[in-house]
């Protein structure tokens, strides 16, 4: 029989070997807390978090999730514990809700091993609260009861420990909040879901081509040369109070699409040829992005093996040549040696097999490379493709965008596109320190910093070439104006939103101008009033790029900054830092966040980023022009021409 | 032909045509609680789960399961959790797929279990069987019935080695208690 707690009420335990099943509306962080006697946490070895997960008797899950099991053995306890608190906490930083008021409530249940529910608990009436302690599993005359307590606390996570009479109550909840986030922000994150039409849907962030009065219906410009089919977008503006309209906004007819290109059957007892576009999709863009995850999936996983294979030769090898070292008979005459050659050949043998298929899945992979790459479209390709070179500024908004090529050690030259979805899900952190990687630490300093600019620069007009004229706009702010060499080709072609803005006042006018944006918008779009914005609004995406951060950052502009990378790409407000963690370490770790919610790439070749299904460290080359070559300055003066023909 | 298998006898996985197999699936099917009463909710649900571990020269490499359900060389794949079972009509609830293709060299078992996550014990489970498919024609090569199998909440099911250049599977049919593969192990060792 099934006790259902209220606020308060307790319920003796029938059994000391438990689970407690947590389900939450949103990811969440559970964690445990040990108490004495007295209900005093005696340390931080007293916590059970998912950067410190066990604990005698007690298990928790490593990451935020919607459910959880925490296993819990109270005879393993150690006597001196006389109480354990299940805690719920949000995780903060990944971009989820902050406060239990807006989520579903939280639902906790004791069980049996066998998942017979003892007693359960719904954690209602959450308001402000982004941590709550929700059970306490205490002793009470030898035997074991449950309450259910569901006290939150508005400040989470630390303000919970310390009322728990924890001393360094904040310095561990962030260091909770770290490990959540950690395995999150170290990681590429992968593709999401397909969907049929959930693909390419732009979010709600303003309509895209707004018509500022209703009475004046926008008009397509007349005299385009480039949009000969172009529909005005009012199909994709939201219509308040109205059905919603779930067609593809710019998708003029639902037929199936044309059959992608398949590989023709393969000759026996060879791999099939491989065909650019051989995935499943609506476009080829689309089956070009599916096939280029796919061979990077099936890269880290080929690599996967063959690292395996070769650990697991190795540490046969080694377990052997300790038992031949081991054995007495082999220190008289040559029979410990025939047995270590015997250990070294066996490695080598299954080492060789190993390498034998990884060679054959590499070629496999190099050669359907070698076809992808040249059948690239803009977005996608590298900058030495012919394809920029005949660029036209598009009327639709690409899938996605190459931020640069991953390689693995086991083949340099096997370089696997990465690409993120449009519009960007994550800001930009272009890393300029010394010490972010090797490669970088030969480097001097102001050689780096300037290599960063570039190639923040290069992601910029890549972004500026991909998307509709007049859709994406450019802010800089520079503000000792160091940047200048490297922003040169932007501001010669006038394609950024206003001069790359110096000095304190600059960086505030720039943020102040950004973050309104982001407010009324965000407002227009709660409201479902999207054409109740002032008509001087751009609403089309908007990126700033910020160098030398944090200088001429005074607090309200760094604080105008982290908004900005909370909440605009929401509403089509991106950032593009190209930074130093250690300009910023003044500010201690309130900027951690900052750093984690943004994608960090390098200037230099760096092997800093994990795939998401093995986690291996791939090297991240950034993007470079072919040398001499001029194709940046004819891409951004196509933007400008565009620019000029659709009327902006 | 379907081979009901029995303890501990092993069959080659070749084709009858002499070709060796390249792709098979574990599927495993059971019949879902009755819905007790008005409040359908309160069913004890039943939810058996499949696992796959990967065995290198005894050591346990990779497993696959509910909670990582591809290995990482992408040679075995699950299809998903199933937490209450189907109709009971002999479909698969859930499967395991192994490319024996793409498997690392170096991996030379891999073993199929069965368990019983909620507890119920075989017993109590209506319907319940695993089988081994080839996968590339979907025929079935082996199965086995797993309902009132005795209080266990736990099966070693069978075991896919490396003979020559090809692949045999053993049947190996061996009842254990357990919730997840961990507690299985010290049951599977002594298989391998």
């Amino acid at each position: 029989m099934t006790a259902e707690l209220v606020r308060g009420q307790n319920h003796t335990l029938p059994q000391t070997r438990l689970e407690i099943r947590v389900s939450a509306g949103s990811p969440v962080v559970a964690g445990a807390t040990l108490g004495d006697e007295n209900g005093v946490v005696r340390g931080a070895e007293w916590i059970a978090h998912p950067g410190s997960p066990q604990l005698p008797g007690l298990e928790v899950s490593q990451q935020a999730a919607a459910g959880h099991r925490l296993a819990v053995d109270l005879e393993a306890l150690p006597e001196t514990v006389h109480r354990v608190t299940v805690l719920l906490a949000l995780p903060v930083g990944v971009g989820g809700p902050t406060r239990f008021g807006t989520t579903a409530a939280p639902f906790v249940a004791v069980t049996g091993l066998d998942g017979t529910e003892i007693a359960t608990f719904t954690l209602t009436g959450l308001d402000a609260e982004s941590a709550v302690s929700a059970l306490e599993l205490y002793r009470r005359q030898g035997a074991w009861k449950v309450r259910a307590v569901g006290q939150g606390y508005a400040a989470g996570l630390a303000e919970m420990l310390a009322d728990q009479g924890l001393a360094g109550a904040a310095e561990l909840a962030a260091s909770i909040q770290e490990a959540v986030a950690r395995s999150l922000a170290r990681s590429v994150a992968p593709p999401p879901p397909r969907t049929p039409e959930g693909d390419r849907v732009r979010q709600a962030s303003g309509p895209s081509d707004p018509g500022p009065a209703p009475a004046v219906p926008p008009q397509p410009p007349a005299a385009s040369p480039v949009q000969p089919t172009a529909e005005p977008g009012t199909a994709s503006a939201p219509t308040p109070g109205g059905p919603i309209n779930y067609a593809h906004p710019r998708r003029q007819h639902a037929a199936p699409p044309t059959p992608p290109p398949t590989a023709p059957p393969a000759q026996p007892g060879q791999a099939a040829q491989p065909v650019a576009g051989d995935a499943t999709g609506w476009s080829m863009d689309e089956r070009l992005y599916n096939q280029i995850w796919g061979m990077f999936e099936d890269l880290a996983r080929a690599a996967a093996a063959y690292r395996s294979a070769v650990d697991f030769a190795e540490s046969r090898m080694d377990q052997e040549l300790d038992r031949s070292l081991s054995d007495p008979r082999n220190r008289i005459g040559g029979a410990g040696d025939r047995a270590r050659e015997e250990a070294r050949a066996k490695r080598d043998e299954l080492t060789a097999r190993a390498r034998e298929v990884l060679d054959r899945d590499l070629a496999q992979l190099a050669a359907e490379a070698a076809v992808v790459e040249p059948a690239l479209p803009a977005a996608y390709a590298g900058w030495d493709n012919p394809v920029w070179h005949a660029h036209r500024i598009p009327m639709e908004l690409p899938m996605a965008l190459r931020l640069g090529d991953l390689h693995l050690p086991e083949r340099t030259g096997l370089r696997i596109p990465l690409l993120v979805r449009l519009p960007l899900e994550r800001g930009i952190w272009v890393d300029s320190g010394r010490t972010a990687s090797e490669a970088a630490a030969l480097l001097d300093s102001d050689r780096l910093r300037r290599l960063a600019m570039e190639t923040a620069v290069l992601h910029a007009a890549r972004l500026l070439a991909v998307y509709p004229p007049g859709e994406f706009s450019v802010h800089v702010i520079d503000p000792a104006g160091s940047a200048a060499g490297p922003l040169a080709p932007l501001v010669d072609a006038c394609v950024l939103a206003g001069p790359p803005a110096a000095g304190p006042q600059g960086v505030a006018s720039v943020l102040a101008h950004l973050t309104r944006r982001v407010d009324l918008v965000q407002m227009a779009v709660r409201a479902g009033a999207a054409d109740s914005l002032p008509p001087d609004l751009d609403t089309g995406e908007q990126l700033l790029v910020v160098n030398d951060f944090p200088h001429g950052f005074d607090d309200r502009a760094v604080t105008q900054l982290r908004y900005l990378a909370d909440e605009g790409p929401a509403v089509g407000v991106h950032l593009l830092m190209v930074a130093d963690r250690e300009d910023a370490s003044a500010y201690g770790p309130v900027l951690d966040p900052l750093w984690r919610s943004l994608l960090r790439i390098t200037p230099v070749a760096d092997n800093h980023l994990a795939d998401p299904w093995v986690g291996h460290a791939w090297t991240y080359e950034p993007p470079v022009t072919p040398p001499g070559s001029r194709v940046l300055e004819q891409v951004l003066a196509a933007v400008t021409a565009a620019r000029r023909a659709a009327g902006r | 032909m379907t081979v009901n298998m029995t303890k501990g006898q092993a069959i080659n996985l070749q084709k009858s045509d002499g070709g060796t197999l390249t792709a098979v699936r574990m599927g495993l099917g059971w019949q879902a609680a009755p819905r007790r009463g008005l409040f359908g909710s309160r069913t004890r649900e039943i939810d058996l789960d499949a696992s796959a571990v990967l065995f290198a020269d005894k050591q346990p490499v990779d497993v696959v399961f509910f909670r990582h359900l591809v290995s990482d060389d992408g040679s075995v794949k699950h299809t998903g959790d199933n937490l209450v079972g189907g109709a009971g009509s002999g479909g698969d609830d859930e499967a395991i797929l192994v490319d024996l293709q793409r498997v690392p060299v170096h991996i030379d078992q891999i073993v199929f279990t069965v368990n019983s996550f909620t507890g119920q014990t075989f017993q109590e489970v209506q319907n319940a069987f695993c089988r081994i498919v080839d996968e590339t024609n979907g025929q079935e090569l082996a199965r086995y019935t797993l309902d009132g199998g005795g209080q266990y909440t736990a099966q070693i099911m069978a075991k896919v080695h490396r003979a020559g250049t090809g692949w045999r599977m053993t049947a190996l049919g061996n009842p254990a208690n357990g919730r997840t593969f961990q507690d299985l192990m010290p049951s599977i060792l002594p298989h391998l």
